[in-house]
């Protein structure tokens, strides 16, 4: 007798219509679809906006197949690619009617054509790799150098300005190399230096230790120099280096997300990965010169002095052009044309900015970009121009470590409020870039791209053809052998090995693992192997009734000894997928994912599931002669 | 049907000393490959440019390679990709370029061909490596394997025996050096997807030999009286016609992958083929004579075993 406990039996079954319902989307494919979402914080994605959306269309007279909403986005389905390009463009112009300033993304998607129900069960087709669909793939290594000079830098802006309004005489203040160093004539200033700094800046401790030891310094102070010239050099504690790196790479991710939220791709992927790394990965992206640009840009603003003396002086100025401008000064050229002098201390970067908006100069009816900045950034900048009224000062855009003075105004009186306006000579459509730039952020630490990848999207259908063919080729290759080769036993194995590759896709989709052209050949693969488990069990079984015993005991003990070695065997297996899993780069971590998933499935298809079958077969008959399992020869009665 | 009408145990280890012997010479005519011709290693190992493009009519490749040559692109290799309008375009790293930026620079190159007008290159596929994710790649894929090692002989040697163990990981190790050794003498490209293919390979072979050892252990046990080259002769012998079919279903997959899989699992499934082959060689001819001379015997099986899995009878019987 071989039969299952009830309970097996409800296993067997609950788990084949769990996997028949997560494989079930695979099934009705994408259509495509328009995806709305806002950019600016303050505007939040509601039902008011699907109404207005669904009211654009009707009066476009463009039909759709569905609108959806979920928290960030707006979802609308079509029947057809150019239905959905035409009203990609009238929501387009419906909400955004400005675009140079634009609250809403649109971008074209893809959607799953699955029933709600289905999507409700949170049942999905499996994500598709960039191999499959299409897409640019960006891995870039954050230089975490350049976020600590850049750390430096401000901390030395800080320190100067500090020391100025405690009058505290310096023969001058530089970064150099990865210290700041401050020099002094008299060891008397140096002493009171150090001592303010102490006080000032809670987290720094002076390298004797004398005072202000605080827990965790940031700040190390070091003594050095003779006679004249008296130094104070410091460094950033590496628990600080450290820190810095962090926040570097974090700002850069999140710097990334607002460029490419606003330039509207749908579902990007932007992850940290590493110490130092951040993978973007842009799904139906084309154009990677475009995307790159996006990526790359790193504009900044910066707020220096022009240095008027120098500017005015020809010789001095015709040094600077040749590329020898005067100690502690910049040589640029304006925008319209003039050189000048620009002193290398900034007052005031674009990190206190809070918002840029693209827009007009009230007066000269110019394209220009309003700044906003935040309370210390008001105060500083306050400061500046009640200081400096009639001097010049220059508004840098730094892009790409390269610098560009957008404007050189003269100070007229003291601004307060935090409101600045940059004009000149800019068109609106410069105007509207520079304002998204730095709205979208500075990045902490410059970015490198060390790894690229582009797929056209007629590749990745083709992919997906080749690893679907291979799949079906070797099946039905394994089927017919199997059925010819063991009659039922055989087709028993055949559904198990389908019920495998079920239960593999179910979990797939469950999981939304990654699925990639070496995630299809792992599935190709599995199946391969799988069938091991069964030829096993369907042998033994053979053996055992070559060996005398009747149909019921063989399939027992067929089942039963070839567990062991199923599980032997597929255990050192998965000591390699995991292996994979944990040392593998990205592309194979794809084929890992599936190659374990695959092992495991494959014992309980094979084994439970199968026997399942063959219990509700044979197990109810008393009285079974033989059973169809191919033929079974043996030697001691042909041999006489 | 039935493949396999065997009459008595095949005297396999009678010829074991002559397997022994065939193997070592392909694994040292695999070791000369690889130290003379080296693997041709992928951009994903050596850093670099790949591009993939598509013309509407078979373009000259001649043209191709004498124009990106004029615009300073050295070393450039230019190839058709299963088809011959298909171009694979390969551009090492450069030390001071903007190395990110030489995709859209080739691109704009071919573009420039007087031809380009008719016959306009279409980017299919870019790729750019930097070189430290390279170096990482390699580096990444040997702990890789050390790991995978390691692991399959603690595990075989708390299951079995660490004659078993270390018999297994020999045999299968030599069937990895062999594939790389049809690599290196081929020049085939060795990509990420073979590296997961051979790493795959090491844990198929291994599948394989676990299901002889067991029957080995299982023989030692039931049948007395059998000296050690007899027990192993019956255990490769009652388990040969389980290994073929096993072997012939995984390969009619892997060779419907090399059918249908184009160009991007060729390589794979080449990799897959070769240790397939050799995998069946190996587990059979060379780890079972290998733990004989390691010196296996029944006393070592005499005691029952603590780890007992779930499912082994009495006996302690298994396939």
């Amino acid at each position: 007798m071989n039969r299952y406990p009830l309970w097996k039996n409800i296993l067997v079954v609950v788990a084949l219509v769990f996997g028949l319902l997560y494989t079930l989307p695979n099934f009705f494919g994408e259509v495509p679809a328009v995806q709305v979402a806002s950019v600016k914080a303050t505007v939040k994605v509601d039902l008011q906006l699907m109404e207005r959306i669904e009211g654009v269309l009707k009066t476009a007279g463009i039909a759709d197949n569905g609108v959806f909403a979920d928290a960030n986005s707006v979802r609308v389905r079509f029947g057809a690619t150019d239905t959905q390009l035409k009203a990609k463009d009238a929501i387009e112009k419906a909400l955004n009617p400005d675009p140079t300033d634009a609250t809403y993304s649109v971008a074209l998607n893809l959607l799953s054509a699955s029933p709600a129900w289905l999507t409700g069960i949170h049942a999905l087709p499996m994500y598709l790799g960039l191999d499959l669909r299409g897409g640019v793939h960006f891995l870039l290594q954050v230089d975490m150098k350049g976020a600590i000079t850049k750390r430096l830098d401000a901390t030395a802006s800080d320190l100067r300005a500090m020391l100025r309004e405690k009058d505290i005489r310096h023969t001058g203040i530089a970064r150099e190399g990865m210290a700041i160093v401050i020099h002094f004539h008299d060891a008397d200033t140096q002493a009171k230096a150090r001592d303010a700094i102490i006080d000032t800046q809670p987290a720094a401790v002076a390298g004797g230790g004398a005072k202000g030891l605080a827990a965790q310094p940031d700040l190390i102070i070091a003594e050095g120099g003779d006679g004249n010239d008296l130094r104070l050099t410091i460094t950033l504690s590496e628990a600080a280096q450290r820190r810095v790196q962090e926040m570097a790479v974090k700002q850069n991710t999140g710097t990334l997300h607002n460029r490419i939220n606003e330039l509207g791709v749908a579902e990007p992927i932007i992850q940290q990965q590493g110490i130092d790394r951040i993978v973007v990965e842009l799904p139906g992206v084309q154009d990677t010169a475009k995307a790159k640009d996006i990526l790359g840009r790193t504009a900044t603003l910066e707020l220096r002095m022009v240095d008027e003396d120098n500017s005015t002086n020809p010789s001095v100025m015709d040094a600077a052009v040749k590329g020898q401008p005067p100690v502690g000064d910049e040589y640029y050229v304006e925008r319209g044309g003039h050189g000048l002098l620009v002193r290398k201390q900034v007052m005031l970067t674009g990190e206190r900015l809070t918002d840029a908006q693209p827009g007009f100069d009230n007066q000269t009816h110019e394209p220009a970009v309003h700044l906003t900045l935040d309370s210390a950034g008001a105060r500083v900048f306050r400061d500046l121009t009640r200081d400096n009224v009639g001097k010049r000062m220059a508004i840098l855009l730094i892009e790409k470590g390269k610098g560009e003075v957008v404007t050189a105004p003269v100070i007229r009186s003291e601004i307060g409020g935090g409101r600045v306006q940059i004009s000149g000579r800019m068109t609106t459509q410069e105007a509207a870039d520079t304002a998204l730039l730095l709205r979208a952020g500075s990045l902490a630490a410059p970015m490198e791209i060390i790894e690229e990848r582009t797929i056209g999207p007629s590749l990745g259908a083709e992919n997906i053809k080749k690893g679907f063919d291979s799949t079906v080729g070797g099946f039905t290759a394994i089927a017919v052998f199997m059925m010819a080769y063991y009659l039922l036993f055989g087709l028993v194995s055949v559904l198990a090995l389908s019920a495998n590759m079920l239960f593999l896709v179910a979990l797939l989709s469950l999981l939304q693992a990654t699925l990639t052209l070496p995630g299809i050949a792992a599935i190709a693969l599995a199946l391969g192997m799988a069938i091991d488990s069964n030829v096993l069990i369907n042998e033994r079984i053979r053996e055992e009734l070559r060996g005398g015993s009747t149909p019921q005991a063989a399939i027992t003990a067929g089942y039963e000894r070839a567990w062991a070695t199923i599980l032997d065997s597929n255990v050192t297996t998965l000591i390699v997928g995991i292996a994979l899993l944990i040392f593998g780069s990205v592309a194979v971590r794809g084929f890992a994912v599936v190659h374990c998933l695959g092992i495991t499935t494959s014992i309980f298809s094979s084994v439970v599931l199968s026997r399942a079958l063959v219990n509700f077969i044979y197990g109810r008959r008393k009285k079974l002669a033989a059973l169809s399992i191919g033929q079974v020869w043996k030697p001691g009665i042909t041999a006489k | 049907m039935e493949f396999f009408r065997i009459r008595k145990d095949i005297p396999f280890m009678r010829h074991a000393l002559v397997f022994n012997i065939v193997s070592l010479i392909t694994f040292v005519l695999a070791i000369v490959f690889l130290s003379t011709k080296g693997l041709h290693f992928s951009i994903e190992f050596t850093g670099g440019t790949l591009m993939e493009v598509t013309y509407a009519q078979a373009p000259d490749l001649e043209k191709l390679r004498v124009k990106l040559e004029g615009d300073g692109f050295t070393d450039t290799q230019v190839q058709t990709f299963g088809t011959s309008r298909d171009v694979l375009i390969r551009v090492p790293l450069a030390k001071d370029t903007v190395t990110a930026k030489i995709g859209e620079r080739v691109l704009a190159s071919l573009a420039a061909l007087p031809d380009a007008a008719t016959n306009a290159p279409q980017l299919k596929r870019i790729e750019f490596v930097g070189p430290q994710v390279g170096k990482e790649l390699a580096s990444d894929g040997a702990l890789a394997l050390l790991l995978v090692v390691i692991g399959i002989v603690i595990y075989l040697a708390i299951r079995f025996e660490w004659r078993f163990a270390v018999s297994a990981i020999i045999a299968n190790l030599h069937d990895v050096v062999i594939i790389l050794g049809f690599f290196a003498f081929f020049q085939w490209e060795f990509s990420l997807p073979v590296l997961a293919a051979v790493l795959a390979v090491l844990g198929y072979s291994v599948n394989e030999s676990v299901v002889v050892f067991d029957r080995v252990r299982e023989t030692f046990k039931k049948k007395r009286g059998l000296t050690t080259p007899e027990v192993l002769n019956h255990a490769i012998t009652s388990t040969i016609s389980r290994t073929i079919i096993t072997h012939g279903c995984t390969q009619m997959m892997v060779t419907s992958m090399l059918i249908f899989g184009g160009a991007a699992l060729h390589f794979f499934a080449l990799a897959l083929t070769i240790g397939i082959c050799f995998g069946i060689y190996s587990s059979v001819l060379v780890a079972s004579p290998l733990v004989m001379w390691l010196g296996v015997s029944r006393e070592q099986f005499a005691q029952p075993k603590k780890e007992r899995p779930a499912g082994m009878t009495d006996d302690g019987a298994v396939v």
